[in-house]
């Protein structure tokens, strides 16, 4: 994947209407009209944003149908969710790591303190 | 455990990540800049950190190799542009795999009480680079399945 794909993939993410489309057409094919319903959108409107869509390779429509179904395809979508998940999943954990860390450094500041005093009642 | 909260907007040339963690911010701060502590902590879980160079002073260089669990090795370097005890590090940030391509990255630490608000601001040079490094050094292979996918969408 080149850096610029997952560009274009985030910039065609960026709009929520687009998010719908897309959330739609994860359960299932859907024609343009069909698309258009939910979202009160003109047909030059919805296939304005099914373009952005088709050109990120989120979506395809098919050429051989009469009413040329929009299809999402999820190749696209998969690596995009896991270039976020991968840095989420690399700052998530060293963020866990460093509460341990954090946890034992306070322990250590604990115990020492308590020796301290310790050697004071002695003193 | 901490949750991290990330801001990572299509378009965008920056990542701002917040957690906030169990402890006071002195020992935030000593993690962070203890070349010994900090490689306890930093990158995901079975992963070692190399520290070649660890000087958090204002123009110091640090450099840390980073192993994965089958052997890979990633380096990282940067030089310390700021720092004000306990409270900020302003540092650059590269990835040697796609040398060239220098972040800038500032880890603020305010208290909430008896614990540390972290947020941790990433600038890269551009949008490509913001999307590239992180991907260029990622594993895939987890073959992912559409419940990723949903929860994308739901966002």
């Amino acid at each position: 994947m080149t850096e610029d794909r997952l560009s274009v993939t985030f910039a065609a993410l960026a709009d929520p209407t687009r998010r719908a489309i897309l959330a739609r057409l994860a359960k299932g094919e859907a024609t343009v009209t069909e698309l258009a319903k939910p979202f009160d959108l003109s047909l030059p409107g919805v296939s304005k944003h099914l373009k952005v869509l088709q050109r990120a390779g989120l979506i395809t429509q098919s050429r051989s149908a009469q009413w040329r179904p929009c299809r999402i395809e999820s190749e696209r979508l998969k690596e995009a969710s896991e270039w976020v998940g991968e840095y989420r999943r690399f700052w998530d954990e060293s963020f866990q790591n460093l509460e341990t860390v954090l946890k034992d450094l306070m322990k250590e500041k604990k115990s020492d303190e308590a020796k301290r005093r310790g050697n004071d009642a002695e003193d | 455990m901490p949750k991290t909260e990330y801001v990572i907007e299509p378009g965008k040339q920056e990542i701002t990540s917040t957690v906030v963690l169990d402890a006071p911010r002195e020992l935030v701060f000593q993690a962070y800049t203890d070349p010994k502590l900090f490689a306890k902590w930093w990158g995901p879980r079975g992963y070692e950190n190399r520290i070649e160079k660890f000087d958090c002073r204002p123009g110091g260089e640090w450099r840390v190799t980073q192993v994965t669990p089958d052997g890979a090795e990633y380096g990282f370097r940067g030089v310390t542009h700021d720092v004000t005890t306990n409270e900020r590090i302003c540092q650059t940030f590269e990835f040697l795999g796609v040398p060239g391509h220098v972040a800038l990255q500032t880890a603020t630490f305010e208290p909430v009480g008896n614990k540390t608000r972290v947020v941790a601001h990433v600038v890269f040079q551009s949008v490509m680079d913001r999307d590239g490094m992180v991907a260029s050094g990622m594993q895939r292979g987890a073959d992912e399945s559409m419940e990723r996918l949903a929860e994308l969408l739901a966002k």
